[in-house]
This record gives C-alpha cells, sequence and structure tokens, in this order.
C-alpha cells in the first residue's frame, strides 16, 4: 500500500520515517519539482508497504512552485505519489498550529492516522492532551501517541496501520468545499482562519496547560549562542574544529583508499593480458572510481558534524546570526551551510540549497558555491606549493607554505563573495522568498538519524558524482590512448633515438614510450592546440594536457603530470616527481615551473570550473543550461585573468 | 497605541492587529498567526535584524523586512 507521511516541519518526521524504514530508503525527485523525496518499504503483521516522506508544509496550499507537489499529488488521483493513507505527524507541544494541516488532510477521502509526536516535550512544558476527547472530534483518524526520537510508540502505529486498512473513512472537518483553487488565495485564507477558528474552540476542551513554563535551558544556551560577540566566537571555533577533522583525521582512510585502488589497479594490470582492455581497467576505470571513492572520507565526516548541528538544534542559530551578515551578498543564511558544504564538495552544497525559499537568494548560492575550495583541489594546491613556494617560516613558526595554502581558501571565499555582489545586481528576482521560520527548541541528537543522513549524503555524491566523474575518466582515458594514424609511433622512434632511452634501465624506458604516446595523442595535440592561448598564464602544452584532463575531476591534474614526465613512482610525497618538474625547462632554459607560473596555475584552480559532476548538477536543480552555462563562462574568465594577471605580475 | 511588528524592543509584548502584506498573510496565518494573538519579542540578532518572537508556545524568525507588515498593538498588563 502506498503510504505518505505529512506534518509540519520540525515535528519528528523524518524521525519516524527512519524509524519505520531504516535503510531501505532510497532519495528521489518528485515529478517536476526539485524537492527531495524519500521513499522507503516496511513490513507490518500484515502487509508490505511504499512510505513516502512528503515535504514539511504547514498547509496544503504552495508558496513556491515547489510545494505545489503536496497539493498536486493530494488532488489529483491518477498523480504517481497519491498516497492510498496517510500518516499525519504533529508537535503535541504546539499541537493548535499543527492541527492545521492535519484537519485539511481529513477533509480528503484518505485514510489516514494522527500521530501525536513529540509527547515528552509537551509533558515538559506543562501540556495536557485529553487524547479521548481530542479522538471523539476525529472519529475517522486513529489517534497514536508517539516519542520517536526514542523510538516509543513504533508498535501502536504499526498496529494502526494494520487495523485501519479495511475501514472507510466517512467523516470531515469542515462542511464547505474544499480544498479551494490553487491560487485563490482569499478563500484560502478564509479557510484556514476558519479550520483555526474551530481548532481553538476543541482545543479549549483539549489541551490544558498547566503553566506556561518556558524552557529556560534553551533561552540560557540562546543568550550566548546568538550574543553579538560570543555567538559568532562559537560558530568560528566550531567551524575550526569541523574543519581540522576534515584536512588531518580524513587523511588517514584517504590514504588508504587511494594505497588499495592503487594495488588493484596494478593487480589488474598483471592478471590481464596487456592489451586495450588491461589499459581501460588498469587506467581508466579503476583509477577513475578510486577518484570518486577518495573523498568519501571527508565528505562523510563534514556531512556527520552538519547532521549533528542540524538535529541539536544549533543550525537555525546559525542561520538566524548569519543573515543579516550575508544579505548586502544577495545570499540568505541559509546560504551558510550550502557554502560551508561546499568545501568539501560542491555537489552535496548546492543539493543542500534547496532549503532556500528565495529563488534569487538560491541562484546566487547555487553559483557561487564551487568557488569554495572543494577537496579536489588539495592534491593540486599542496603539489603546486611543494614545487614553487619555499620551505620557510615567517617569524620562525608560521609556515609560508602553509600561509599560501590558507591564502588560496580566502581567495576562493573572497571572490565567492564578491562574485554574489555582481550576481545580485543583474539576476530578477521571480518571486520573493521569506526567512520566516520555526526556531526549534535545543534537542539531544539522535545518533541513528545523523548516521542515515551521512549514508545518504555520501550515495548521492557517489552516485551523483561518481557516473559522470567515471564517464569522463574514460573519455579521457579514450583521448589519451589513440592518436591520429602515425601520430603516436612518430613520437615513440623520436623517443627512441634519444640518449637518454639508451642508456637507461626497462622501467624508465616505458615510462619514457608512454610519455612519448600521449604527446602524440589526441589529448596531447589538444594541449598544443591550446598551448597559444595559455602561453600568457605561462603554461606550456604538457601543462594544458593536465588542464584539460582536470575537468573529469581537478586532481586528475596530479596523475596526468606523472605520465606526461614519464615519472614512474608515486610515493614519497611526490618526490620523484617534483625533483621532475623542477627540471623541466623551457625552449631558452628557464624553468617551467617558475613561481610566476605555479602561483598562476593555484589562481587558475581557485577560479576555474573544471567539474563537471558540478555541472551536471546545477543543471538538474537549476531546470536549465543556462545557469550551469553562466558558471562556466564566468568561472572560466575569472581563471584566465586572475592567472594572466598573477603570471606576468611575478614573471 | 498601533506600530509594526519591526519597532518593538526586546522584551515587549504586544497583541496582533493585522497582517498587511497579501502573500506574508497566508504564510503567516497558516503558521498559526491570527487578530488577537499575543507575541513577546524574544532576541533580535546581531545587527538587529532578523527578530525571533514567541507564539504560541514556540520561536518564529523573521526579518524586519517581513515584520514590518505586521500590525501589533501594545498588550495592556
Amino acid at each position: 500500500m502506498k503510504i505518505a507521511l505529512f506534518g509540519n516541519p520540525n515535528t519528528g518526521k523524518s524521525s519516524i520515517f527512519n524509524l519505520l524504514t531504516g535503510l531501505r530508503q532510497q532519495v528521489g525527485n518528485f515529478p517536476g519539482v526539485t524537492i527531495e523525496k524519500k521513499s522507503g518499504v516496511f513490513n507490518t503483521t500484515k502487509n508490505k508497504h511504499q512510505l513516502t516522506d512528503f515535504p514539511g508544509t504547514y498547509s496544503i496550499y504552495p508558496h513556491s512552485k515547489d510545494e505545489e507537489i503536496v497539493y498536486n499529488a493530494l488532488t489529483n488521483s491518477d498523480h504517481e505519489d497519491f498516497p492510498e493513507m496517510a500518516i499525519v505527524i504533529v508537535d503535541a507541544s504546539n499541537l493548535e498550529r499543527n492541527l492545521l494541516l492535519f484537519t485539511q488532510l481529513y477533509d480528503f477521502n484518505i485514510p489516514l492516522i494522527l500521530v501525536l509526536n513529540m509527547w515528552d516535550v509537551a509533558e515538559r512544558r506543562g501540556i495536557k492532551i485529553d487524547v479521548a476527547n481530542l479522538q471523539d472530534h476525529f472519529p475517522a483518524a486513529p489517534i497514536i501517541k508517539m516519542n520517536a526520537r526514542i523510538g516509543l510508540g513504533k508498535d501502536r502505529l504499526i498496529a494502526a496501520i494494520d487495523e485501519l486498512d479495511d475501514k472507510a473513512k466517512k467523516d470531515s472537518f469542515i462542511a464547505s468545499s474544499f480544498p479551494c483553487l490553487i491560487d485563490d488565495k482569499e478563500a484560502q485564507n478564509e479557510e484556514v482562519l476558519l479550520r483555526y477558528e474551530k481548532i481553538r474552540e476543541i482545543l479549549q476542551d483539549v489541551q490544558h496547560e498547566k503553566s506556561s513554563i518556558k524552557n529556560t535551558l534553551s533561552r540560557k544556551l540562546d543568550r550566548v549562542l546568538i550574543h553579538r560577540f560570543w555567538g559568532y566566537f562559537i560558530f568560528v571555533a566550531i567551524l575550526m574544529v569541523i574543519f581540522q577533522f576534515i584536512f588531518s583525521f580524513a587523511s588517514i582512510p584517504m590514504a588508504w583508499i587511494d594505497n588499495s585502488f592503487v594495488m588493484l589497479s596494478s593487480w589488474v594490470d598483471h592478471q590481464l593480458p596487456p592489451g586495450l582492455l588491461n589499459d581501460l581497467f588498469s587506467q581508466g576505470i579503476i583509477p577513475g572510481i578510486a577518484g570518486v571513492l577518495m573523498f568519501i572520507p571527508q565528505i562523510a565526516l563534514l556531512f556527520f558534524f552538519i547532521a549533528l548541528l542540524e538535529e541539536s538544534g544549533y543550525l537555525s542559530r546559525v542561520v538566524f546570526i548569519m543573515d543579516r551578515l550575508m544579505r548586502p551578498f544577495g545570499l540568505n543564511g541559509k546560504s551558510v551551510v550550502p557554502l560551508m558544504s561546499s568545501v568539501a564538495c560542491a555537489i552535496p552544497g548546492i543539493l543542500a540549497t534547496r532549503t532556500i525559499a528565495d529563488w534569487k537568494e538560491r541562484i546566487i548560492t547555487i553559483i557561487i558555491a564551487p568557488l569554495m575550495s572543494c577537496s579536489a583541489r588539495i592534491p593540486v594546491y599542496t603539489l603546486l606549493i611543494a614545487l614553487v613556494i619555499p620551505k620557510t617560516y615567517l617569524f620562525g613558526f608560521v609556515s609560508l607554505q602553509g600561509l599560501v595554502l590558507l591564502a588560496l581558501y580566502f581567495l576562493g571565499i573572497i571572490s565567492a563573495l564578491l562574485l554574489a555582489i555582481v550576481l545580485k545586481k543583474f539576476i530578477r528576482a521571480k518571486n520573493k522568498g521569506f526567512l520566516i521560520m520555526e526556531m526549534p527548541e535545543y534537542k539531544k541528537p539522535r545518533w541513528r538519524n545523523i548516521f542515515i543522513t551521512v549514508i545518504e549524503k555520501v550515495k548521492v555524491f557517489v552516485w551523483d558524482a561518481g557516473k559522470v566523474i567515471l564517464a569522463i575518466s574514460i573519455i579521457l582515458w579514450v583521448l589519451a590512448t589513440y592518436g591520429p594514424a602515425g601520430s603516436m609511433e612518430e613520437k615513440i622512434v623520436l623517443a627512441k633515438k634519444t640518449e637518454f632511452y639508451n642508456h637507461t634501465n626497462e622501467v624508465q624506458k616505458l615510462t619514457i614510450i608512454s610519455s612519448a604516446k600521449l604527446e602524440g595523442s589526441y589529448i596531447g595535440i589538444m594541449g598544443k592546440i591550446i598551448e597559444p592561448l595559455i602561453t600568457p598564464l605561462g603554461y606550456d602544452w604538457k601543462i594544458g594536457v593536465s588542464l584539460i584532463g582536470s575537468f573529469a575531476a581537478r586532481e586528475v591534474f596530479v596523475g596526468s603530470l606523472y605520465t606526461i614526465y614519464a615519472v614512474h613512482d608515486e610515493s614519497d610525497e611526490h618526490q620523484n616527481l617534483l625533483t621532475h618538474l623542477k627540471m623541466a625547462k623551457k625552449a631558452n632554459g628557464a624553468p617551467v615551473y617558475s613561481l610566476a607560473t605555479g602561483v598562476s596555475l593555484m589562481v587558475f584552480y581557485v577560479f576555474a570550473m573544471q567539474c563537471m559532476a558540478t555541472l551536471a548538477v546545477v543543471k538538474k536543480e537549476t531546470k536549465s543550461w543556462r545557469w550551469p552555462l553562466l558558471q562556466l563562462v564566468i568561472m572560466g574568465v575569472m581563471a584566465y585573468i586572475g592567472a594572466l594577471i598573477s603570471y606576468q605580475l611575478l614573471a | 497605541m498601533s506600530k509594526s511588528l519591526s519597532e518593538i524592543i526586546v522584551g515587549e509584548k504586544v497583541t496582533v492587529e493585522k497582517i498587511t502584506h497579501p502573500y506574508l498573510t497566508t504564510k503567516l496565518i497558516e503558521m498559526g498567526m491570527h487578530a488577537g494573538l499575543k507575541l513577546e519579542l524574544l532576541y533580535k540578532a546581531p545587527f538587529g535584524d532578523p527578530i525571533a518572537i514567541s507564539m504560541n508556545g514556540s520561536i518564529l524568525t523573521l526579518r524586519l523586512d517581513e515584520a514590518k507588515f505586521i500590525q501589533v498593538c501594545s498588550s495592556p498588563l
């Protein structure tokens, strides 16, 4: 049976969803809108059910295009998400407001169950609810008391679903014609006011507040956490702890994943007979998959922290204190989390912009998100810094290399904000959104919910980014393996004639040949074609090849330098590669990787939109090629100009 | 005395008179706001905007740009 979950935001709807379905859930989209659709299966004693989690709303009437899904699914029985049964979750500590949506759903001809959730919070606040009396007012809907955060009441809910199965529903809350037309705001307002009047009347008998006990702990915490000084101080401190975890501790599992894939790839290389299939797997597909899985530790850690802050109720305080600061940039307090996420990876960051109700603020957040330096840029930054920045210390203890890395991050952040200001002037708002939101009370986080969120986000990253990165890795492999007739052979013959080739060992000979092959391949030729364009930036065709390779994922830059410079050994923190790169000379004898070229490359990587997976996600989220293309062009121009200026100034 | 919600100070208790913005009206009445409802301004964010009000036992945050469309009067003590 198709069952749907409805409820206001912050009623523990997702706790109940997780409680019923566990990990048997999947995330998709509702047809035609960008609202996340979570669905899953679960069993009751009698039946197997399909559960769909509808977005949290206060009413069935939409305020944005995306919210129309609730109205559309309910009013059209041919709709693919039309439910056969509804479970309405209400916050027992705030019955009046929560019952509005319930009474609307009650007036559809769908069997439904009313769950009074957060029973404990209501008790703590001194609210007494006469459930039997409430039940008398809604005879068609069985009422269940639950405390989903600790799993209390699950059995009662499952039993109620089984019992309700066969019952036909015949009752309604208000007699007038319902529902109103989707754009008849006046009639909707009237209906809502009428419902509230009746609800308040009912609640006079049903609900008794002993005294309004204020949640003193929550208020005390708020006094500190939204304080004009301590509020920001604590937020920055929390950010620093999070990024410390992401950068230092995630590197351990990342190295582990990296090493095991290098091993897998060489194992495949030895097992399969030499040839194209072998190369495709050991050089195309396996490194492609490794490039995706490598980032899981960082992404999982970041989302663990974000979910923890969200679950505890702190994140809405961050929105509250950051909103005013973000507004001059055309952003929203809710832009903070997507931008934070983008430091790990822009893809989950862009998906997280769905919470921003204002269309313009959301688009701006999406466009600037990839300017935050993501984890795929770290390998590029560290290699380039090791290459051109001396290992010196300022004042004896501030590492210059560390300082440059920090500067690159800030360059990303500052240019993101500046771009936002420009976009604010040019993008026309379709419809104005509101910040109006409820600030939940602080709660102890539920580990199970956090765990499920992390798994979900990682899954989204692996699928959304993974398929694009993998596809492009294969395309790049083809471009690097094949070349115009005779071109690669010619380069190999040339390479074999050199003095060095004839006096070196077998392993080195092989790497020289693969480097020569690459030079003659399509991608090598492409590198040479773009050379005139990138010479003003201080790059040669070899760097050009690596730049093209980076369009699969930025970190491919490092791997393609290995191939192109015929460096075999990938160990020792790139020592071998660094030595080779430092020796590389231009025609006039000057080193290729001068300070100017190195800095120019770093600046290029800060700005350039070199991630096809992100572009694909932006297309999906904005439903138009316009925004990803705009992003590609703007960031491309910024990268080119930024790199040009830095090279010309330093050279 | 009638004024807008954006003009009140922290700790002030007021009663809603009416909401003067058509789109905001729908949103706010769905969240349970109605004429005669008592509100209290709990906090202002640093820089004075947005604000958090207590309404029916829960906390609602709004920008001053939104609050200015809510007309209120001081509650009798």
